[in-house]
């Protein structure tokens, strides 16, 4: 690298001393100029596909903008509607129960595997087994899944019917259809958020563990009063990660059930892009957009602050 | 467990409490590893063995762990090389599917995102990791901030953004919004250059290098592990983003895959979907990102651990 930097100047025997002083000059007015430059490709695309589509989501959110023409202000109209809109406030109540099923178990699951993973084996072979489901696209893990429970010959239903257990439509039913959706993406991102959890195990000092155990603290114990109250920022941080990714689930039912049956699972994400692109109601899906992007930030906001996410118990 | 030693090793870990590898507590929360990594696995292999199925003897065959009836057929039906008299036998739909030229769009998309999000997000986080300016932390703070803002947000309006630059159902289209920058991208590459020795910089700059030299003469060829991580974590993104795709490339040229594979199950027919060529299809778009998994599986493990932890 460093051996094909030819110097513009000569390295004469005046060099050594004086160089660094003529540097000094360009550097307290600051690079301004340079970092213009290196900045600007960026600055385009945030400026472009960020600031500007915020700014304009919101102002389309005060219009009754449709795909085929220019929206007229029409104020809080949208969002006086939103509150009457009873398909608005099943959507929510779709979203905040697939959240609770998807973030519970989640949760719940990936601690338990965490712990394992510490407390037995550091593998990488098992913690390249466990990441696999995360990093195949949504679409695969749906239809991966939407044929493992088909009905008629998915291998869960012919478990369940050698089991003497009744076949289980799925996808098909109104009241299975979100406890299936959450559980495919529970399967999904199970391993993930453990190596998340893993991550943050690791950083507590081994010490505290060799304590414990010569005062003669079991397993249990152990897990309750140091690792669990030890693990509370990282634990804060995932549940901000993942509280706000499953609200936005939408890969999952649109290719699975497409909200159905009836408006079992038309999660918010669902509803907003029929309201926008097959109702072409764009003003209003702007709106109802809005209303999810304050849903997030409160959340976002609320769990650090409740669960004092910032504090660590370790110091 | 209340027999552990009153000596602990200096050098115990959690881990190494070999001598009671054998208590009943240790087989049973082993079994529960083994159990959730075969949950993980088995239904990858149940994809493989239904693509390798024909899918006429699959009902009769549902919970044979070996495939039913072993042939290649599906894979044939799926890239468009078996005729339609041969698709249909196997109970294929015989509806041709470009599969070449989903491919070759995710290809491409997946390719653009990465190559421009990367260079343009190292060529910014270079501007906030080593060069000093005024407002610069502000600057940098006000990127950030665009972490918060929920995809579905932003996607209303950058749809009407890539209609007036005419660029519905085009790659470019696609590719273009996440091209030039994400807020991740340049904070991840940011906190790497922030580690490198300010010397190297200040040796090169006293040599006569210019700022734009220094980046891509130093930093750059210093930053080949952080680049290849980021490239990974990004190119896999880009290849199973499904939303804005699905928006944006709606025309058969310029189809991604996920958006395919949707298409292709809302297309076969309720009663009994060609399941072995669906199966067949999902692994295909699965298979780069599965071989890239394979030859790189240690960093991107070991990514987990930063993308998480900010």
């Amino acid at each position: 690298m460093s051996s094909q930097l030819t110097p513009t100047v000569p390295a004469t025997v005046a060099g050594t001393v004086r160089r660094p002083r003529t540097t000094r000059p360009r550097r307290r007015g600051g690079d301004a100029r340079v970092a213009a430059f290196f900045l600007f490709p960026a600055a385009v695309g945030f400026v472009l596909f960020f600031l500007w589509p915020t700014v304009r989501g919101i102002w389309l959110s005060l219009t009754d903008f449709n795909l085929f023409g220019r929206g007229e202000f029409v104020g809080v109209d949208n969002y006086v509607d939103i509150a009457q809109d009873d398909l608005f406030w099943n959507s929510m109540l779709v979203t905040l129960y697939y959240v609770v099923l998807n973030i519970g178990f989640q949760t719940a699951i990936a601690l338990g595997l965490a712990v394992l993973m510490q407390r037995l084996t550091t593998s990488l072979l098992v913690r390249i087994c466990l990441l696999l489901p995360y990093l195949v696209a949504n679409v695969v893990v749906a239809l991966l899944w939407f044929w493992l429970l088909d009905f008629q010959i998915g291998i869960v239903n012919t478990a369940l019917d050698w089991l003497g257990a009744s076949r289980l439509a799925f996808f098909g039913s109104e009241d299975l259809a979100i406890p299936t959706i959450a559980f495919v993406n529970v399967w999904r991102h199970m391993g993930y958020t453990a190596l998340l959890i893993f991550a943050g195990l690791q950083m507590i000092p081994p010490t505290v563990y060799e304590a414990a155990s010569v005062d003669g603290a079991s397993e249990w114990r152990t897990f309750w009063s140091i690792t669990l109250p030890l693990l509370r920022p990282v634990l804060v941080l995932v549940l901000i990660i993942t509280v706000t990714g499953s609200f936005q689930v939408f890969d999952t039912v649109a290719v699975t059930t497409g909200g159905g049956p009836v408006n079992a699972s038309r999660v918010i994400q669902v509803y907003i892009v029929e309201r926008a692109f097959e109702r072409s109601d764009f003003g209003y899906a702007s709106a109802l957009s809005v209303v999810l992007f304050v849903i997030l930030a409160v959340i976002a906001f609320a769990q650090n602050k409740w669960l004092r996410g910032g504090e660590s118990d370790l110091a | 467990m209340s027999s552990a030693t009153a000596t602990p090793t200096p050098t115990a870990t959690p881990t190494a409490k070999d001598r009671r590898s054998f208590s009943p507590g240790r087989v049973v929360a082993w079994a529960f590893l083994v159990l959730f990594i075969l949950l993980t696995l088995f239904p990858f292999y149940w994809m493989l063995r239904t693509a390798l199925s024909n899918n006429v003897a699959l009902a009769a065959n549902s919970a044979n762990l070996l495939p039913a009836d072993l042939t290649l057929g599906a894979f044939r039906r799926v890239l468009g090389l078996a005729t339609l008299e041969e698709a249909q036998a196997q109970g294929g739909s015989g509806a041709s599917l470009s599969f070449w030229l989903y491919l070759r769009n995710s290809l491409v998309v997946a390719v653009l995102v990465t190559v421009g999000q990367v260079f343009f997000s190292s060529m910014a986080a270079y501007a906030f990791a080593r060069l000093r300016w005024r407002g610069r932390d502000v600057v940098f703070a006000f990127f950030l901030s665009a972490l918060l803002v929920p995809p579905i947000f932003v996607a209303l309006p950058n749809f009407l953004t890539i209609q007036s630059f005419g660029l519905l159902n085009t790659l470019p289209g696609i590719a273009l919004p996440t091209m030039l920058m994400t807020p991740f991208a340049v904070y991840f590459m940011r906190q790497f250059f922030l580690g490198i020795p300010r010397e190297l910089d200040e040796a090169a700059k006293i040599d006569g290098a210019s700022h734009l030299r220094i980046f891509w003469r130093v930093i750059m060829p210093m930053s080949i592990a952080p680049i290849t991580t980021l490239s990974l974590l990004q190119f896999i993104a880009a290849w199973n983003d499904y939303l804005w795709p699905l928006l944006v490339g709606q025309t058969e040229g310029s189809r991604v895959l996920t958006v395919a594979l949707g298409v292709f199950r809302s297309q076969t027919p309720q009663g009994s979907p060609d399941w072995a060529g669906l199966m067949a299809a999902t692994l295909i778009a699965a298979i780069p990102i599965l071989v890239l998994y394979l030859l790189l599986a240690r960093r991107i493990v070991n990514s987990i651990g930063f993308t998480g932890i900010k």
